[in-house]
């Protein structure tokens, strides 16, 4: 059976650290990152488990700032 | 690898003033990406509000007018009425569109004017700090209800889809929440709807979002989308009121 | 051309049409109704839109949007109308659009009289809204002027992107005189890129707007409509006069009661006084020029309004002292008679105050 992986990529500088995105991913790998900070002063979010992504842009879609884009293939 | 979630061109770069986890974002996006969408971006003309989305002329990537607090259906109106082939459209917020602006929406939907209104209800006064707004629950506290909203003072809130969903000229009468993915994804679908609507010509549409404020209710982003849930989904039922083909049986 | 006699209030929608303007959003109010029935069974024959608002406040936001969108479009009231409009009509000057307001002022304050009056001059020439802004103020004596002014407004609330008031009273809205339209003085009119017409994805947004929430940004902006009214008073003013080198007594006045006092001064020459008139046309710009021209010998300047004394200020300013001033007023609705104005010019000759 297919198996779907996803990717996905944080414009940072333009995280607002609101955590949204960390409560709605079903493999709960969004996390903020607490060793970070940007200009704006926020922890901005990341995934660091990105194996375990599976593209279904949960945390894209309540993202109020669009920082997130998604890729999604079938391997 | 395929791109299945990117910013849309609907969209302007510059980045919003809106607090951390505030739902305008969310429906900006959802806006600009069915004006992408239905392929109406480049003949659009939307009209901006006085509230936290005064500066939503700097976000869409559309002509934009800034409108008197509340006379954002009016504005609609003469832009649409001189060019009837171009799209228009409101994004107004709780005292813009239910308190000042009551005539004004009212009879735009009377009217059936072909615009389309996003009417973003997050029970509060955001931009002036937290005064209580027609759609503050009862016992919610605001500036201006330190005490929590007082029924026998104050009435009870407004509900703005039940009631414009009593005009025949508002042919497309919505309300969604946007606190949840499902919900985001749904609140799509019913702006997309609404829009095709005015494309249609059908008449006026109007998408209630019941929508945060986490700043001025005192929450976390994460709590506010759950105290949506908790106490204005009840008291605001989603759902569609009306739609053109209910309208013409 | 044939001359049509035609009701003042009916004759602004004919010249409006004339001058290509095609949308007119308003309300009912007396004495200016005839004017939106008047435009709602023209306007559809010439491909135009009528709308009627739900209210005054509803109008003047519909004529922001038209505006801005590039359109010719002109909204009418009467005084207490013209109050509800004052938000909008800031909105307007702030963000530099063109139209066409058109005020045929009644008894005030409040809801006051249906009759005439020239109640609103401070409201006018003085802002009545918010913010440092000007209207373009012209206030004809008749119908044919009515006529004129109308269509010449639209060429200049287009050449300056700002709004331009045409001040009558209920006497000119109800009143019918044969009138001609006539082809105003060619201006060169800036080409209309910054409307929201749709980009086409072809350009930048254009964006209408007021907000400057930056206040070193909003300064600039005021300094540049600064200059542009700089620019309008020296090229716009308007101002009819006679008699002001010769003159005992020199009257002050606009609008109907300017005819008035036109139907007096012939009666007291035919007695051997010499009386002079000063009949501004542009409120703003004022002519305050033109009072430099009075000789110095002259007794005094008597200004006439249908008001408790608001023009009374621009004249005051003009004469920067050199002369006393008087002023003779009716107010509520009531228009006073030639007599009455004899009256007053025998008193300041009679040494009287």
């Amino acid at each position: 059976m297919a198996k779907v992986k996803g990717k996905v990529t944080f414009k940072e500088n333009i995280c607002k650290g609101c955590g949204l995105c960390t409560t709605v991913c079903p493999m709960k790998i969004v996390l903020l990152d607490k060793e970070k900070i940007n200009s704006k002063g926020y922890h901005p979010a990341t995934v660091k488990e990105m194996d375990k992504c599976i593209g279904c842009a949960n945390c894209a879609t309540i993202c109020p700032d669009v920082v997130i884009t998604v890729e999604r293939f079938t391997e | 690898m395929a791109i299945v979630f990117s910013k849309t061109r609907g969209l302007t770069d510059v980045p919003t003033h809106y607090c951390p986890g505030c739902t305008h974002g969310i429906v900006h996006r959802l806006v600009a990406e069915c004006l992408e969408e239905l392929g109406v971006l480049d003949n659009a003309i939307g009209v901006a509000p006085v509230g936290c989305s005064v500066l939503a002329y700097n976000y869409f990537n559309c002509d934009m007018q800034e409108a008197a607090h509340g006379r954002a259906p009016a504005v609609a109106t003469g832009i649409k009425r001189i060019q009837p082939d171009k799209f228009v459209f409101t994004y107004q917020g709780d005292g813009d569109l239910a308190s000042i602006g009551t005539a004004e929406i009212v009879h735009a939907a009377h009217r059936g004017e072909k615009i389309s209104t996003i009417f973003i209800n997050n029970a509060i006064y955001g931009m002036t700090g937290g005064q209580m707004a027609p759609t503050t629950l009862v016992g919610q506290k605001a500036t201006t209800a330190p005490y929590g909203r007082d029924e026998a003072l104050c009435g009870r809130p407004i509900r703005i889809a039940e009631m414009l969903a009593t005009i025949h000229g508002a042919q497309f009468v919505e309300r969604v929440a946007v606190n949840s993915p499902a919900h985001i994804r749904n609140a799509k679908k019913a702006i997309k709807k609404c829009f095709q609507t005015q494309i249609d010509r059908k008449g006026f549409g109007i998408v209630e979002v019941l929508s945060t404020c986490p700043t001025n209710w005192g929450y976390s982003p994460a709590d506010a989308m759950k105290w949506l849930e908790d106490n204005m989904i009840p008291y605001y039922p989603l759902g569609n009121f009306r739609t053109p083909e209910e309208v013409e049986k | 051309m044939a001359k049509v006699l035609m009701k003042g209030n009916e004759a602004v929608g004919a010249a409006a049409i004339k001058a290509n303007c095609k949308y007119f959003f308003g309300y009912p109010i007396t004495p200016q109704s005839e004017l939106p029935e008047y435009m709602s069974r023209e306007l559809p024959k010439v491909g135009g839109v009528f709308l009627q608002a739900e209210s005054e406040i509803a109008a003047i936001n519909m004529v922001y949007g038209a505006a801005g969108s590039g359109a010719r479009v002109m909204t009418s009231s009467s005084s207490p109308g013209i109050s509800l409009k004052q938000e909008g009509i800031s909105y307007i000057a702030g963000a530099e659009l063109p139209c066409l307001i058109v005020n045929m002022m009644r008894g005030g304050p409040g809801l006051g009289s249906i009759q005439p009056s020239q109640t609103d001059y401070f409201q006018a020439t003085r802002g009545g809204g918010n913010g440092d802004y000007r209207l373009v103020v012209l206030a004809p004596s008749n119908i044919q002027e009515l006529v004129d002014l109308v269509i010449e407004g639209f060429d200049i609330a287009d050449q300056y992107r700002n709004p331009v008031m045409v001040l009558g009273d209920g006497m000119i809205g109800q009143m019918m005189e044969p009138v001609e339209f006539k082809t105003p003085k060619k201006r060169e009119l800036p080409k209309k890129d910054w409307t929201t017409t749709g980009t086409g994805g072809k350009r930048k947004p254009n964006i209408i707007n007021s907000l400057y929430l930056a206040a070193e940004a909003l300064e600039k902006h005021n300094n540049e409509i600064q200059k542009k009214y700089a620019i309008i008073k020296q090229n716009e003013v308007k101002v009819e006069s006679y008699n002001i080198e010769d003159a005992d007594v020199v009257i002050a006045a606009y609008g109907t009661t300017s005819r008035i006092a036109k139907t007096a001064i012939a009666k007291l020459e035919k007695e051997g006084f010499k009386v002079g008139l000063i009949r501004p046309i542009t409120l703003w710009p004022y002519p305050y020029d033109e009072f430099k021209k009075i000789n110095s010998k002259c007794k005094g300047i008597l200004t006439i309004e249908m008001n408790a004394g608001q023009m009374l200020d621009d004249v005051k300013i003009a004469v920067e002292g050199k002369f006393p001033v008087y002023f003779y007023g009716r107010t509520g609705g009531m228009v006073p008679t030639p007599n009455e104005m004899v009256d007053q010019v025998k008193k300041i000759m009679g040494g009287e105050k």
